[in-house]
């Protein structure tokens, strides 16, 4: 056994269970893989659960000895510091959470539990989830494994650089408007969306209702496939879970049939602003899949390019209300000092960074009296036209191939001053959140070296009708095969075998 | 679509958000920007009132559970004291 990078949670997994290594021994190197890497500067971590981590694979051990099968036995996890693990902290990145222990496990927690995994850590976000760089957390940015000068994408930035690092197989993200693929594209790695309602909500905290979703973040296909199987499924905790049985994803993986498959291909993603070197990327997939019997058609998605503009609608309304909880009352930061109430109020929320005040206000403003039909009435009437354009695309398509971002990792600070051009870089993420439906994007290649040093990972994606997984990982794992080698991060490369 | 320093200090005061005057000018402009930006919905043709129903949610039982053990809820608050969540004076 291996451990850093390179290693699979399938490997791993299959090694604990044929006790030819142990749990403990994984989290053990997990650790040191975590250390090394922040102790060069990647800053994915905000609280690591080392004692925790290593009791809990003790267990796993033990129960992986009496015979229990565990499809993650002893394969370390990093999760995103929104999702809940009882007993320790929960940020969100903010100083609003900062002394907040979470009193019980979010529900894709209790399933990793069950499934054998173990939580090592919890990752550095934009402060709640809101972000696209990791620039806006409130206890300072990660930075991308591949070049320490750029940011790793976000929101979920901690998350896909510890995988993209070497420190963790597997780790878990959330998204709103593109918050797991964005990073897993600018990090090589894969990252997925599952469909609305598919993995439960209960234990992540609260951005966009009607738009969040924790999605996994993996190396592989297959583990992401492995992750996703686990953590999915209906949730009495979640009336918005959906009640349909979750499909097999990881066994058979390699059924899918790219002969006769038809792929869209969206006129609209393909437009001004793409970077020509992902514009490259997809035209070679696109050449894979029609070398291999599928037939790609263009489809017509004539309401994407307006989906930047309704999710800055019904994100931020909803944020906007579900952040009006952290008032200083119940849990989390308060202000001391204040003579009233209201003061305490204003004084509490002052802790707020920019971006969230930014957008607190914003969601305000299009809820209130006399702007809430012409702003969020209408965002959410364009949404239904951007789901129904998705549902006229399956008519002729199985699946949508498509770049997951319109460029590669840009440099921290670089877009930290205009924040309708960091929103620009989900314009291929949003319509899938806005839609409900899944989505999985998978490293394909890299940028030319000569013209902006270092190599940078590329990214592109696959999107298909709601509750598609299964076809969606066979899709991306012929995708995965077909394609170039991604870069490797070399921030660990040096220490060889850290910890092992 | 502009807003103003009134429109910005109105919309803070809902959200019980403080701002200073520097941050109202920079959220002045931002916001505009924003929303200026998102003004191209004007574009599309469509109203919320002529699109399908979302289907509803199926509703689970409603039946009452209890917490095994809110001590550790209460734990987390600023200032909690004999089942009651204190906080600074209310009304004068």
């Amino acid at each position: 056994m291996t451990f850093g990078p390179g290693l699979t949670a399938s490997s791993l997994a299959a090694d604990v269970r044929a006790g030819e290594t142990t749990a403990e021994d994984a989290v053990n190197h997990a650790l040191a893989w975590i250390r090394a890497a922040e102790g060069k500067g990647l800053h994915a971590f905000l609280s690591l659960r080392e004692e925790a981590a290593l009791e809990e694979a003790a267990e796993v051990d033990r129960r992986s000895a009496a015979g229990e099968p565990l499809p993650l036995a002893g394969v370390p996890v990093a999760v995103k510091d929104n999702i809940a693990v009882a007993g320790g902290r929960t940020t969100c990145g903010s100083r609003l959470l900062e002394p907040w222990t979470a009193p019980y496990d979010a529900t894709a927690i209790a399933r990793l539990r069950r499934a054998g995994a173990v939580v090592v850590g919890k990752t550095n976000l934009d402060e709640f989830a809101m972000g696209s760089s990791t620039e806006n957390s409130a206890f300072g940015p990660t930075r991308n494994p591949h070049d320490l000068d750029r940011v790793p994408g976000g929101s979920s930035g901690g998350s896909v650089a510890a995988v993209a690092a070497g420190c963790v197989p597997l780790a878990l993200g959330s998204e709103t408007g593109g918050s797991v693929r964005q990073p897993a594209a600018f990090c090589g790695v894969v990252g997925v969306k599952p469909s609305y309602g598919r993995v439960s909500r209960y234990g992540l905290v609260a951005f966009g209702s009607s738009l969040d979703q924790i999605g996994p973040v993996a190396h592989t296909v297959e583990d992401a496939a492995r992750l996703f199987e686990v953590i999915a499924g209906s949730d009495p905790r979640d009336a918005t879970s959906a009640p349909e049985a979750v499909e097999a994803c990881a066994e058979g993986l390699d059924e899918w049939d790219p002969a006769g498959a038809r792929i869209g291909w969206p006129a609209e993603y393909f437009g001004e602003g793409l970077d020509p070197a992902i514009r490259s990327a997809c035209e070679a997939a696109r050449a894979a899949l029609e070398a291999a019997g599928s037939e790609v058609v263009e489809v017509s998605l004539p309401h994407a390019p307006y989906g930047i503009a309704v999710y800055y609608v019904v994100a931020i309304a909803e944020a906007s209300s579900n952040l009006a909880r952290y008032d200083g009352v119940r849990y989390g930061h308060r202000a001391p000092g204040a003579a009233d109430l209201q003061e305490m109020y204003l004084k509490t929320r002052a802790a707020f960074g920019a971006e969230l005040k930014r957008r607190i206000m914003l969601g305000t403003y299009v809820l209130s009296a006399g702007y809430y039909e012409a702003f969020y009435g209408k965002g959410t009437a364009v949404r239904a036209r951007i789901a129904g354009d998705f549902d006229a695309a399956w008519e002729g398509v199985d699946a949508i191939l498509a770049p997951t971002t319109p460029t590669p990792a840009f440099r921290l600070g670089e877009k930290a001053d205009d924040p309708l051009a960091m929103y620009l870089n989900d314009i291929y993420t949003v319509s899938a959140n806005l839609a409900g439906i899944p989505a999985i994007s998978l490293p394909w290649g890299e940028t030319p070296a000569e013209a902006d040093p270092p190599a940078m990972p590329i990214g592109i994606q696959v999107m298909g009708p709601r509750l598609s997984e299964r076809r969606l990982f066979g899709l991306a794992r012929f995708l995965e095969r077909a394609a170039p080698p991604a870069p490797r991060a070399g921030l660990l490369a040096a220490d060889g075998g850290a910890g092992g | 679509m502009t807003i103003s320093a009134h429109d910005v200090r109105h919309i803070a005061r809902l959200a019980r958000l403080e701002l200073s005057d520097e941050e109202v000018e920079r959220f002045r402009g931002e916001l505009s920007k924003i929303l200026e930006y998102v003004a191209q919905l004007d574009r599309v043709e469509a109203d919320s009132a002529a699109e399908p129903e979302e289907p509803d949610q199926p509703l689970r039982p409603d039946v009452p559970a209890r917490w095994p053990d809110v001590t550790p809820l209460h734990a987390e608050a600023p200032d909690f004291e004999d089942g009651f969540y204190r906080v600074p004076r209310v009304v004068e």
